[in-house]
């Protein structure tokens, strides 16, 4: 059985392939008739412990564009609100017979725990852990990037990304760094030292403190948001001063090079790392990232359930 | 092992069903030629410009990828996707000629017929291959055929096609050869 745990589960070759595929699936969503009998008669559940808006409807609209029948799952209202372990939640999903488990959940390692268990014979497919990984954001990110700088094909070698903002806390964060610099792109990460793990320093990337000299080189820029309820120290001193320095803005936007674009997975806090007029810019892309996710999502979909029979067989 | 189809074969076949389809269609004015990939798509656009060489007016043309309308995706691993091209005037109301390389068991046209009704609807749907081999799985046959080459089902038939294989030829390979 084929899960997607982490970013190092796919080779380069792999990842392309998934971007093409996505390529094609983007086709489907713009059609007149946007359903595909691929996975019909496969159930899909989105098991959702923690809150979740593009990530889980984005799941939800691929599997059903697929045809596979979903479930939703999500904490509240759930008896993972009553206290029930992850283990007993999962021989629940078990007996509903499910091919494929989505899991978002709040402790980093939820995902690897549900594959390594045992405890269901479906697929895996990690929709965020904690601040561990977010593949298939990270998907999607070097999907949109590959579509507007390097024409929709091949790998994304040469091209320029910054991602700025809460590092330490961001599972978009590592995972993006392990895809985009696979595919061949330079990553700086720009944030004040405390929101850098100290990990950091040995990862393939350019590590930087001043975003203004970062930003006329930059193909692409992915801001973060700061993940307040992660947080239990001061990182900075203040919001304001955070803004100041590692926001961006229309004046900062100036600097960058006119064909470069703006990214941001959501939700934003705007005024904070992202001002209202930034986020709204013609750079901005960050509507189009979802749009994106959706096909990103049936290609995972796709590729790692269609044809599980068989290899569950063996 | 010698050529079933030769270069000078595939040639005059081709030739023959592009008059064949203008004939049955009277013209090319309501046609869409749609091959699947890839050496069906190969064989549509020469297919077009035969046809363009002898109407004298552009001919639509395009690509249909089939990949996830197949019967067989819950038993077999995920392939990639090929790319599909539809022109721009769509198959609403058209003619459809679809085409492949191989008619064999029935099930690619069958899962094409359903990607195509994803489309649109066409006026009607006509199907040429290059070669028919028979062994036919379900209730689908051809209206433009290249060569009915009857064959033994351990066997297998490679069409070579000079856009990817560097030469044209129909080779029959397996036990029986």
């Amino acid at each position: 059985m084929r899960h997607l745990l982490s970013i190092n589960d796919i080779d380069k070759d792999f990842a392309i392939t998934i971007l093409d595929t996505a390529h094609e699936m983007a086709r489907v969503s713009e059609g007149a008739v946007k359903k595909l009998p691929t996975l019909r008669g496969k159930t899909v559940v989105n098991l959702f412990a923690e809150d979740s808006t593009r990530t889980r409807i984005s799941f939800e609209a691929a599997a059903k564009r697929l045809s596979a029948d979903v479930i939703n799952f999500t904490a509240k209202g759930s008896s993972i609100s009553k206290g029930e372990s992850l283990k007993d939640t999962a021989q629940t999903l078990q007996a509903l017979g499910a091919d494929a488990v989505v899991i978002r959940h709040p402790a980093s390692g939820a995902a690897h725990q549900l594959a390594r268990g045992k405890w269901i014979s479906g697929t895996v497919i990690n929709a965020g852990d904690g601040t561990h990984e977010h593949p298939s954001q990270a998907l999607l990110d070097a999907f949109t990037i590959r579509k507007h700088l390097r024409g929709g094909k091949g790998d994304l070698s040469g091209v320029e990304v910054a991602i700025v903002g809460d590092i330490l806390h961001s599972r978009v964060a590592r995972s993006n760094v392990l895809l985009l610099t696979k595919l061949g792109a330079k990553v700086t990460l720009v944030a004040p030292p405390t929101l850098i793990p100290p990990q950091a320093q040995a990862w393939p990337v350019t590590i930087s403190y001043d975003f203004n000299s970062v930003l006329p080189h930059m193909d692409a820029i992915i801001m973060l948001r700061i993940q307040q309820e992660r947080m239990s120290d001061l990182y900075f001193p203040s919001e304001r001063e955070y803004s100041s320095l590692f926001g961006i803005d229309t004046e900062r936007l100036a600097l960058t090079k006119p064909h470069s674009i703006l990214m941001h997975p959501g939700p934003m806090n705007r005024g904070l790392e992202i001002s209202a007029e930034a986020a709204d810019s013609p750079q901005s892309v960050v509507v189009e990232q979802v749009a994106n996710g959706v096909s990103i999502r049936m290609a995972i979909l796709y590729l790692f359930i269609a044809g599980s029979q068989e290899s569950s067989n063996e | 092992m010698s050529a079933a189809l030769t270069t000078a074969d595939i040639s005059r076949a081709l030739t023959r069903i592009s008059h064949e389809i203008l004939e049955r269609n009277s013209g090319s004015s309501q046609l869409t030629i749609l091959g699947i990939p890839t050496r069906g798509a190969d064989i549509a656009y020469r297919l077009a410009s035969i046809i363009e060489s002898i109407e004298g007016v552009p001919v639509e043309v395009g690509t249909l990828d089939i990949t996830l309308h197949r019967d067989d995706l819950r038993i077999r691993a995920p392939r990639p996707l090929m790319e599909t091209s539809i022109p721009a005037a769509g198959v609403e109301g058209r003619t459809v000629i679809l085409v492949d390389d191989v008619l064999f068991s029935g099930r690619t046209i069958r899962s094409a017929l359903d990607a195509l009704g994803e489309i649109g609807r066409p006026e009607r749907v006509q199907l040429a291959v290059l070669v028919d081999r028979g062994h036919r799985e379900l209730p689908i046959r051809a209206d433009f055929v290249g060569k009915n080459l009857p064959t033994a089902k351990s066997e297998s038939v490679k069409v070579r096609l000079v856009e990817r294989d560097g030469i044209d030829e129909v080779l029959i390979e397996g036990e029986s050869a």
